[in-house]
C-alpha cells in the first residue's frame, strides 16, 4: 500500500451558484492522525461527506487508501469508517443490535464477538442491551465510536468526535483515539473546533476558510509561523483575516 | 462517566476479518443484515405488531358484514361469496406491499441512519432487496390474521383458493413493492415533507385497480389506464376465481408482465434517487 492514506487532487463541490469546496488539494500520510480545522461553512462536512461516497465532488480526484472514490466506493468503504454528532442510530434497537447490523453489513467473519470485544473496550457492557434512544450524550458517543471502530478500519475520519461532551470523557475519547492509531496505524482525519484538541491529538492541520485550504502544517509550526502563542490563537487571526493565510 | 476513568484499552486484536470480499456485487449477508435490522424494530415494541394487523382485521370486518346485508339483495357477481372479503384482503396486500417498503425506508430517515448506511459497503441494490423481503414479512403479519379470522366470522377461507391466491398474493406484493420503491424515492428526494405519500401514494390507483368493482364500470379511456396496471388484472382475476371457479391465466399472465416493468421501474427510481442524493447532498441534509 501507498504510504499515502488520503489524496485529494483540485477538489470541488458546487450547489447551483454556491460553492462549497474550490480547488482543495492535499496529501495524508498512512498513520498520522490529521485536522480539518475551520469555521462554520468552511467546507469541513463537505470534505468529510466528499472523501465518504456520500457527496459526489463536482471536479476533483479522491484516493483513498490506494483506490479511486467513488469508482471503487464498494472496496474502499470496507477499509473505513466514520463517526459524527449529525447521524445517529436507530433510537429503538439496542446497542447490541446496532453493533450486530453493522458488524454484518462490513461483513465481518464473528460480528458478535467483535461486538462483545468493543463493547469491553469501550465500556459499554452495562449498556450493551439497552435501547441507543436510552442513552447519554456521553454514552452515545462511545457507542458512536464503536460503530466507527466496527470493522477496525484503516482510515476513520471523525466529524467532531467530542462535540457536546463533559471534559471527562472527551479527554478519554482523545486518549483511546491516539491509542488506536498508535496500536493499528490507522490515518485518522477529523474535523473540529476544538483548538486545544487538535493541538493534542493531530500532527497535521489543513486550515479551511470559505470552501478553500488557506495554510497546512503541524500545529507547531503553524504556532511557530504566525507567531502565536497557541492554535486557536492561528484560527482567530485566519478566520478574521480578509485574505486568510500569511 | 465514573466508569471510564481508565486509560483506554485499545483493540488487543488484530483487524476482525471479513467473511467476504466486500466489493461484490450482491452479497445475501449484507441483505439479512438489513432485514435482521427490521425485525429488531419489529420487535422491540408489541404495539408495532399489533398495529400491523388492526387496520385489515377492521377493514375484513367492515366488509365482512357489508357483504352479508349484500349477498341477499344485489347482482350475481356480489353473490358470489365472499368478493368484497377476498378484495379487501388482496387490497390490503397491495397497500401493505407498499408500506412496508416505504415505512421501513422511513425509518431510516426518522433515525437520522441514511449517512451510517450510504457510508458503509451495503449496495443500493442489496437495501432494496432487503426492503421487499421485509415488506413481504410485515404483509403476512398484517394479513394473515384477517384472513385467519374471516373463516369462523363469514365461513369464508381465501385459502380455499390455493394457487389463485398465492399467484394473487405474489402479483399484489411485488407491485405495492415497486410503489413503494418509488414513493421511498420520492421522500429521499423532497425530504421528509413528503413523507405523506408513503401512506397516500398507493390511493391514486386504488379507483383504477377495480378492486370492489369489474373494470367495465369505468369509462373507456380509464379502462385502458386501469389495464396498464397489475393490480387491475388481479382483481378482475379474483372475481373470476371466485365467481366461475377457473383461474385466468391471461389476466394473471399480464400481471406478471406488467409487474416485471413496474418493478424494473420501481428499482430504476430509487437507485437513479441515491445518485441524485449523493449529487446533491441529500443523504446529509434530511429534513422538511
Amino acid at each position: 500500500m501507498s504510504s499515502l492514506a488520503v489524496k485529494v487532487s483540485k477538489l470541488s463541490k458546487i450547489y447551483g451558484n454556491t460553492t462549497a469546496v474550490q480547488d482543495v488539494s492535499f496529501e495524508i500520510e498512512t498513520g498520522s492522525i490529521t485536522a480539518l480545522l475551520g469555521g462554520n461553512g468552511a467546507g469541513k462536512t463537505t470534505i468529510i461527506s466528499m472523501l465518504l461516497g456520500l457527496l459526489t465532488p463536482t471536479s476533483g480526484t479522491i484516493h483513498l487508501l490506494g483506490e479511486q472514490m467513488p469508482e471503487k466506493r464498494q472496496t474502499i468503504t470496507s477499509k473505513m469508517n466514520f463517526g459524527s454528532p449529525y447521524v445517529d442510530l436507530p433510537k429503538r434497537l439496542t446497542v447490541r443490535q446496532n453493533l450486530d447490523v453493522f458488524a454484518s453489513l462490513y461483513g465481518l467473519q464473528e460480528p458478535r464477538r467483535r461486538v462483545e470485544q468493543l463493547c469491553e473496550e469501550l465500556h459499554l457492557q452495562n449498556i450493551i442491551d439497552r435501547p441507543t434512544g436510552k442513552l447519554s450524550s456521553g454514552q452515545a458517543t462511545r457507542v458512536g465510536l464503536a460503530k466507527a471502530l466496527i470493522n477496525a478500519p484503516c482510515l476513520l475520519l471523525l466529524d467532531e468526535p467530542t462535540a457536546s461532551l463533559d471534559p471527562d470523557t472527551a479527554d478519554w475519547v482523545r486518549e483511546y483515539l491516539k491509542a488506536y492509531r498508535d496500536l493499528t496505524g490507522a490515518t485518522i482525519i477529523l474535523a473540529s473546533h476544538n483548538m486545544t484538541e487538535v493541538e493534542r491529538v493531530c500532527e497535521n492541520v489543513l486550515m479551511l476558510k470559505s470552501g478553500s485550504m488557506i495554510d497546512h502544517g503541524s500545529p507547531f509550526s503553524l504556532i511557530e509561523k504566525y507567531s502565536r502563542q497557541n492554535l486557536e490563537q492561528v484560527f482567530l487571526e485566519i478566520a478574521r483575516s480578509p485574505d486568510g493565510a500569511k | 462517566m465514573n466508569e471510564d476513568k481508565s486509560i483506554p484499552r485499545i483493540p488487543r486484536l488484530a483487524a476482525p476479518k471479513a467473511e467476504q470480499r466486500a466489493d461484490r456485487s450482491f452479497s445475501l449477508i449484507r441483505v439479512a443484515a438489513m432485514i435482521r435490522r427490521y425485525l429488531y424494530l419489529l420487535q422491540s415494541g408489541w404495539i408495532r405488531i399489533i398495529e400491523l394487523a388492526y387496520w385489515p382485521i377492521m377493514q375484513m370486518i367492515l366488509w365482512g358484514f357489508m357483504t352479508e346485508f349484500l349477498l341477499n339483495s344485489s347482482s350475481g357477481i356480489l353473490r358470489a361469496g365472499g368478493v368484497l372479503i377476498a378484495a379487501v384482503l388482496l387490497w390490503d396486500v397491495l397497500f401493505r406491499g407498499n408500506i412496508g417498503v416505504a415505512v421501513s425506508f422511513l425509518e431510516e430517515m426518522w433515525s437520522r441512519n441514511l449517512a451510517q448506511l450510504c457510508a458503509s459497503p451495503l449496495r443500493t441494490h442489496e437495501w432494496a432487496a432487503a426492503l421487499i423481503i421485509i415488506s413481504l414479512l410485515r404483509t403476512l403479519i398484517g394479513v394473515l390474521p384477517a384472513a385467519l379470522l374471516a373463516i369462523p366470522l363469514y365461513q369464508f377461507s381465501i385459502f380455499e383458493m390455493g394457487f389463485t391466491l398465492l399467484a394473487f398474493f405474489s402479483n399484489l406484493l411485488i407491485f405495492g413493492a415497486a410503489v413503494g420503491l418509488s414513493v421511498s424515492a420520492l421522500v429521499l428526494r423532497y425530504g421528509l415533507g413528503a413523507e405523506s405519500l408513503a401512506w397516500v401514494g398507493i390511493f391514486l390507483i386504488a379507483p383504477i385497480s377495480g378492486i370492489y368493482y369489474p373494470i367495465s364500470t369505468l369509462p373507456d379511456w380509464l379502462q385502458f389506464l386501469a389495464y396498464a396496471l397489475p393490480s387491475s388484472h388481479v382483481f378482475e382475476g379474483m372475481r373470476i376465481a371466485l365467481a366461475e371457479s377457473r383461474f385466468d391465466l391471461g389476466h394473471f399472465y399480464n400481471a406478471l408482465m406488467l409487474n416485471a416493468v413496474f418493478l424494473a421501474a420501481g428499482f430504476f427510481i430509487f437507485l437513479g434517487t441515491f445518485r441524485i442524493a449523493r449529487r446533491q447532498g441529500l443523504l446529509l441534509q434530511i429534513g422538511e
